[in-house]
């Protein structure tokens, strides 16, 4: 009821006061949104200036009395196709900015003309035709959804039909044209691995740096079971900074060990036959 | 205020719209032109309608948003395509036909 008061034309065909609010309020922010598609740079703020219009224009359809399209502009405009263009923003990478450098000489001051010269053409068109404006009847606002039902699928149920095929063509032809073949031959993990075995690279985890307990830091090398130093062990950056700690001091301590020279915790490596003299010394 | 307000304001939309695709060159941002410039059209069906008391009009905005949403999804699909080929949003890129 309220809807129908807000909606219904005076008998010179002016609206109701808050409507003329809401336009007034609404236009200079389409308008300035408008302007600024024009001058921003990033594609994502113009996004978010379309995406003011189109609710803007939303709130004004629903003025007029379009409650029905009202919501399907907020749903398909605002909610999928700017939705849409933002995926793709994402896809093509945000920072594609536009590029403000003119490659037809001219060509800004050019489209500025014909765009003022369109709306010159446009306005002046519009503001001399005189209209009867009728209005709609308050029980035609308030049944706006059936209204529009009863005309889509009676008088014109079979465009509806052919804008289904149009949609679903759409779908297929969007596939189609996103669709990539595939040039080469997909590289999963199995052919990863067999191509690391094929190139005889290291199949285990490499061996962890330092010599436990004597020595664990990062820039020692672990000794191998041969004794030997392992480079691989120390972390690739400390290699190629040639701050890794010189492998030969630890391996000539590993020699000593192996050639029986060295007691540790009590116990003589190296060389079994040896007395049992050296722990009542190490006890001490 | 009369219903004509509705109808230079979509007429200013449309030639803002209209100046976007001859301005800009981010293929996006010209597409986001054509957007504007079909809602602008939409505007005006619907302030058309309320002028005749006439619901065909709405119907008609109906139309113009279904095929809008169709065709969004082929151009972006096309300028996805664009993009992979050339490394470029640009309109200026697009330049295989020239000479």
């Amino acid at each position: 009821m309220i809807a129908g008061a807000l909606h219904a034309l005076s008998d010179a065909g002016t609206t109701s006061t808050g409507e003329a609010v809401l336009f007034w309020c609404l236009a200079p922010i389409m308008v300035l949104a408008g302007i600024g598609l024009l001058v921003v740079k990033k594609a994502v703020h113009a996004a978010l200036l379309v995406i003011t219009i189109m609710i803007s224009l939303a709130i004004l359809y629903i003025a007029q009395g379009a409650v029905f399209l009202g919501m399907v502009q907020v749903v398909v405009y605002t909610g999928a196709v700017m939705m849409l263009f933002l995926f793709v923003l994402m896809l093509v990478g945000v920072d594609g900015s536009d590029s403000l450098v003119e490659t037809i000489r001219g060509q800004r001051w050019i489209a500025l003309l014909a765009g003022i010269g369109l709306a010159c053409v446009l306005v002046g068109v519009i503001a001399t035709a005189v209209y009867d404006a009728k209005g709609f009847a308050p029980e035609a606002v308030n049944n706006n959804p059936q209204g529009i039902a009863e005309i889509l699928f009676g008088q014109y149920v079979f465009a509806f039909e052919v804008v289904g095929a149009l949609l679903v063509t759409a779908a297929l032809g969007a596939l189609v044209l996103t669709h990539r073949q595939r040039l080469v031959p997909r590289v999963g993990q199995k052919e990863r691995a067999d191509a690391r075995v094929a190139a005889g690279a290291t199949l285990t985890p490499l061996p962890a740096p330092g010599v436990y307990a004597r020595h664990n830091a990062m820039d020692v090398p672990a000794l191998g079971p041969d004794g030997r130093p392992l480079d691989s062990s120390v972390p690739r950056v400390l290699r190629i900074r040639g701050q890794e700690a010189d492998a030969q001091e630890f391996a000539a301590r590993i020699d000593r060990v192996l050639a029986g020279g060295s007691v540790v915790a009590g116990k003589q490596f190296g060389n079994p036959d040896s007395p049992e003299t050296a722990p009542t010394e190490e006890n001490q | 205020m009369s219903l004509s307000h509705y109808l230079v304001l979509a007429a200013i939309l449309f030639s803002l719209g209209a100046t976007t695709v001859l301005l800009r060159r981010n293929a996006i941002i010209v597409f986001m032109g054509v957007e504007l410039m079909l809602n602008a059209t939409n505007l005006t069906l619907v302030t058309f309608s309320r002028i005749h008391g006439d619901l065909t009009g709405q119907v008609m905005a109906f139309f113009v948003m279904v095929v809008a949403a169709a065709e969004v999804v082929v151009g972006l699909s096309i300028i996805v395509a664009i993009f992979r080929t050339r490394r470029s949003a640009s309109v200026d890129d697009v330049n295989l036909l020239k000479n």
